[in-house]
């Protein structure tokens, strides 16, 4: 084995990913600029939203789903704009439904509308229900360890601290909380939610979380199919230097010359 | 005629009227959709012998672009 070939795949719920970073759908142009933007990430996994149909409007407007090659992509319908246990539960039994039979979602149940902040007290009982349901639940969650460490507890999946407020672009606000979180799970640790630009994405993968979910950062670029192609190679780059393990900080210089041999 | 609760507004329909129907009116047949009844999902298998009744509040749901 190689030193530039030391990593470990990502494994969620079973299935193996090469790609460590997770996109959105929202906000882009149209379906044609989330394809483009989707293929320039090499993202494995996309999020999407379930809500109600256009009735009588439109019925031919193009359907997302039907606008992405689906045969590339793992599916992660989410539980965005949840409020209530009750909602994000019943959220999650529609895509289900509607993706035959589909396992897998992220669960976000929100508390607060200006900040987006998780409620994470009501955010346990849905994970809860969902696991014993049967669902494989990806998890939004606030950057406390010990919520965090909770859900893995309940059985979810993956657990999904915010770097900072959703669509705020603000970066890693807390990095020793996330990475307290990611010291103590045994189970894939992403930030999701909050990252601005590249050097946030690599940020994070430096302090060894295991991805990254985002969706603004790309799609409120203003070249998103760009901004899709810097995440994919920061994210890359965050996780080399993370494995590579860093040079400890030092306050004063050290030569990188040797001082020996100098003829002056 | 009974009036049921589509996707949050009044709709009149046929009596006796199932979902694959109702679908079928609203030309969404054959599209990737799930529906609710009452909270309640019917399973796609479903839809020709689920029959609606007055005050039904129905949803149907699609997936959309969402981060």
């Amino acid at each position: 084995m190689s030193d530039t070939n030391i990593d470990s795949p990502l494994v969620i719920a079973g299935k193996t990913y090469t790609s460590r970073l997770l996109v959105g759908t929202g906000k882009y142009k149209d379906n044609e600029e989330t394809r483009l933007a989707l293929d320039a990430s090499g993202a494995e996994i996309i999020t999407i939203a379930i809500r109600r149909t256009n009735i009588g409007q439109n019925p031919d407007e193009p359907n997302l789903l039907d606008a992405l090659p689906l045969d590339k992509y793992t599916l992660l319908p989410n539980t965005a704009g949840c409020y209530t246990v009750d909602d994000a539960v019943r959220t999650c039994k529609l895509a289900r439904e509607l993706l035959g039979g589909h396992k897998l979602v992220k669960l976000e149940v929100l508390g607060d509308e200006k900040t987006l902040f998780p409620d994470t007290i009501e955010t346990l009982k849905a994970a809860q229900i969902l696991v014993d349901d049967g669902f494989d639940v990806m998890v939004y969650t606030n950057d406390d360890p010990l919520i965090a460490k909770e859900l893995e507890n309940i059985g979810c999946v993956a657990v999904m601290p915010l770097a900072a407020p959703i669509g705020s672009g603000l970066g890693i606000r807390n990095p020793y909380n996330i990475l307290t979180i990611i010291e103590n799970a045994e189970v894939p640790i992403l930030v999701d939610a909050g990252v601005g630009t590249a050097s946030d994405a690599a940020i994070a993968m430096e302090l060894g979380c295991d991805g990254i979910l985002m969706n603004t950062a790309i799609a409120a670029a203003q070249h998103p199919v760009l901004m899709a192609s810097a995440m994919k190679k920061a994210i890359e780059s965050g996780r080399e230097a993370y494995l590579a393990g860093r040079m400890p900080k030092k306050r004063f210089a050290s030569a990188s010359s040797p001082i020996e041999g100098t003829f002056f | 005629m009974i009036t049921i609760v589509l996707n949050g507004e009044n709709k009149t329909i046929d009596d006796d009227t199932n979902i694959e129907q109702l679908l079928q009116s609203l030309s969404l047949e054959n599209k990737r959709l799930a529906v609710e009844i009452n909270q309640e999902i019917i399973p796609r298998g479903n839809f020709n012998s689920h029959t609606l009744n007055e005050s039904d509040k129905v949803e149907i749901v699609q997936a959309i672009g969402g981060g």
